[in-house]
């Protein structure tokens, strides 16, 4: 991969990798031994299993019946993730792929109406502060409201935070809670890891419930950093529900507009992987401070 | 002037036409968004019974945005028939929503006074329609069109063919394409959306749909929906076009956000006519829904319905040959559940035919509003029975460009059965030779595209 290319991303990404690993596998073997007495305690009788339906490929699975041309099919269906090859019963849908639909909205219905847990929180690190808005309905129906700062906000980050720092990272659960929790744990190491090799002064990261992107506006009115890097959970699709975005931005400030910032998107196991991107847009903070500029203001 | 009503005892003041309509609109997250929907239930009704006394005259007098200052305004009053217009601009609102149902008033009726129809007497009359009112004036308006093809004729229901790819792969696209065509699909178009909008691609994409079409004799057209700048300098470069796409709004500010004016769009129609692949003589394909204009800020504070009326008077202009109409795409803040959205679709598809557009609907979904597939497929039952020209077709409902849910090559061969209906003449003999279709119903291979594997393409023969 081009971007990649420089070899101090490289070597950050290899570190923050095998620091990952050391940790997932002392998780996974808590986790295994808390799982098997679940199961112990709470089934006596044998069970009944059935396969996932969320495993299969669309790119690969054919669930026409008899078709004419077996081998087209399995072409066909390898050069598109669109739902194609389907098959029918009358002029409906068979159940299994019905079935696999609704779980794929499901999934991104729930990475929206959900919340980032309090456990996940404390594990990053990450204290919390809101937004005015109250609820989940209200930050989805307005909009213009998850960009504001509660007074307590403010007053938190006033306390907890180092002032003018070169730059500041905030989480923002968005659109998607799940994309937070999927990522944040992989990126995050491998975001601070990068700005650490290049030598810049990082504040403390915190956690932003019920905001939208431009709430880095008003975070910076309050700490006044270089750069600011906002993590944010992207919209869900049917393809993913946890996909995260990066925002950069140069002094952002009230009347920031949106081409004043610069985006990485699409961060999930399964687009840009959430290590790789960590150190990526590290060196694009880099890059944002070097030039003082961000968005259509700089070339990156 | 304030008009005034008691209602309970209670008075209510209002003091624009624009207020009125605001308030008598059913309840929108997007209006509540914007602070000029009715506060109250009952303040709704009495804002409804006071429209319901306006005239026809004193709507077009009042446009929710001045003459002076924005270009669809003009747009629409220049180009109303003032004869037609006279003749029924005595009529009140009530008596308008009493004429367009009568027994004694029939389709032909209803085309003949259209042009004498400003956006704000269209909107007017929809607030004070039921869901079934809406659904049931719409079932008498018929708009047939003609592109390469002819569609929304009396018994018929089309289907655009939406074969997204995320890569915009040409293979990927063809791909769904023929699963669509194996459902009976794609006799309104075969319209691309891009993911990257620049002129090689939509060369690039025009050229491979055009050729397929040719490839195997298929009676539709295509199109490829980059900005219509794109789309214009893809044409002069020698890209194989049916027709222009674009998104149109009903502000000149909202139409400027989108980068088109109505000199853009006349040169747009010009440059179709000369350089176009199909003879007409309807060459544009316009997309509208609700709340365009409140998300871009461009609404003025006026309601989104009757904003999305006057993008229909606009549209007007350019005689386009299919109009789709995207309520539900845009998100909870302006359309907040399933029944808003199926409330707004069944406004605009009525309003859109009242003004004589040839409207296709697509209600349609995102992740993060409540509404799901149940929901969408109450709102294409409803939307068939009021004779809507065409609807999307998109493999398994799931756009995977997009991100959104639409109507799926499944859902267009059940409504087509629900209700009796056939595709568009020439495609339906097409099916027929394919052996996808035979008297009306899908054949047993119907729904497998490997039956294109095992036929020469009849273009070729």
């Amino acid at each position: 991969m081009a971007l990649f290319k420089d070899e101090q991303i490289e070597s950050i990404v290899r570190k923050v990798i095998e620091e990952l690993k050391g940790k997932e596998e002392k998780a996974d073997i808590e986790m295994r031994s808390v799982e098997n007495q679940v199961e112990k305690s709470t089934y006596n009788e044998e069970t009944v299993e059935f396969s996932d339906i969320s495993e299969y490929s669309l790119y690969e699975k054919v669930f026409i019946k008899e078709p004419i041309d077996e081998e087209y099919l399995i072409r066909l269906k390898s050069l598109t993730p669109a739902r194609i090859a389907l098959g029918r019963t009358g002029p409906r849908y068979l159940t299994i792929p019905w079935l696999r639909f609704r779980a794929d909205h499901a999934s991104a219905m729930d990475a929206v109406f959900s919340d980032v847990s309090d456990d996940f929180l404390d594990r990053m690190g990450l204290f919390t502060v809101k937004t005015v808005v109250r609820d989940k309905d209200e930050y989805l129906t307005r909009p213009d409201l998850g960009r504001i700062l509660s007074e307590e906000a403010k007053e938190e980050i006033r306390k907890r935070c180092p002032l003018k720092p070169q730059v500041q990272v905030i989480v923002v659960d968005g659109l998607s809670s799940k994309a937070i929790e999927a990522n944040v744990p992989d990126f995050l190491p491998a975001l601070l890891e990068g700005l650490k090799a290049y030598d810049m002064e990082v504040g403390v990261p915190f956690f932003i419930k019920f905001g939208r992107v431009p709430v880095m506006d008003a975070v910076n009115e309050v700490i006044q950093a270089d750069v600011v890097v906002e993590l944010i959970g992207e919209r869900p699709g049917l393809g993913t529900a946890t996909s995260m975005s990066a925002y950069l931005c140069w002094r952002p400030k009230k009347g920031t507009v949106e081409s004043d910032r610069s985006v990485v998107s699409n961060i999930h196991d399964k687009g840009m992987p959430p290590v790789e991107a960590g150190a990526h847009v590290a060196s694009l903070v880099k890059k944002i401070y070097d030039n003082k500029g961000s968005g259509i203001n700089v070339n990156l | 002037m304030p008009w005034t009503t008691r209602l309970f005892g209670k008075h209510y003041t209002f003091f624009s036409i624009k207020e009125i309509l605001a308030k008598a609109s059913e309840e929108k997250s997007g209006d509540v968004f914007a602070k000029i929907a009715a506060e109250s239930n009952e303040e709704r009704i009495a804002a409804k019974r006071v429209l319901a006394e306006l005239t026809l005259k004193e709507l077009r007098e009042n446009p929710v945005i001045p003459y002076e200052e924005d270009e669809v305004t003009r747009v629409i009053d220049d180009g109303l028939c003032k004869g037609v217009y006279n003749s029924i601009s005595h009529m009140t609102v009530a008596e308008f929503r009493e004429w367009l149902l009568s027994h004694g008033t029939a389709g032909e009726d209803i085309r003949r006074i259209s042009v004498g129809l400003t956006a704000e007497m269209v909107s007017a009359v929809a607030k004070l329609m039921s869901n079934m009112d809406l659904v049931y004036a719409a079932s008498k308006i018929r708009v047939v069109t003609k592109n390469r093809t002819e569609i929304g004729l009396p018994g018929t229901l089309s289907y655009r063919i939406q074969p997204n790819h995320p890569a915009d792969s040409v293979e990927g696209i063809l791909a769904s394409v023929m699963e669509g065509l194996s459902y009976g699909s794609g006799d309104a178009v075969i319209g691309i959306n891009p993911n990257e909008d620049t002129v090689e691609n939509t060369i690039k994409l025009l050229n491979a749909t055009y050729d397929f079409i040719m490839e195997w004799a298929i009676p539709t057209q295509n199109c490829v929906l980059s900005h219509v700048t794109t789309q214009m300098k893809a044409v002069e470069k020698g890209a194989k076009a049916c027709m222009f796409f674009q998104s149109i709004a009903g502000s000149e500010s909202c139409n400027k956000v989108f980068g088109v004016s109505a000199s853009i769009l006349d040169e747009a129609l010009d440059l179709i006519k000369r350089e176009g692949y199909a003879a007409g003589p309807n060459l544009m394909y316009f997309e509208t829904g609700q709340g365009s204009e409140l998300s871009l800020e461009s609404h003025h504070g006026a309601d989104m319905q009757t904003l999305e009326a006057r993008t229909y008077g606009f549209g007007r202009r350019y005689m386009p040959f299919m109009v789709n109409n995207v309520s539900g795409f845009i998100g909870p803040e302006t359309l907040y559940d399933g029944k808003q959205i199926i409330r707004a679709s069944l406004e605009d598809h009525f309003m859109g035919k009242l003004i004589g557009l040839p409207m296709g609907m697509a209600p349609c979904y995102t992740n993060h509003v409540k509404v799901d597939q149940n929901d969408q497929e109450n709102a294409i039952m409803l939307l068939a029975m009021a004779g809507a020209n065409y609807y999307m077709g998109v493999p398994g409902s799931d756009d995977c460009m997009l991100s959104y849910q639409d109507t799926s090559y499944h859902d267009d061969a059940t409504l087509r059965e629900l209700l009796g209906l056939r595709p568009a003449p020439e495609f339906e003999k097409w099916l027929e030779d394919m052996g996808i279709m035979k008297d009306g119903k899908l054949t047993e291979i119907a729904g497998d595209p490997s039956l294109f594997s095992k036929i020469t393409p009849p273009g070729r023969r």
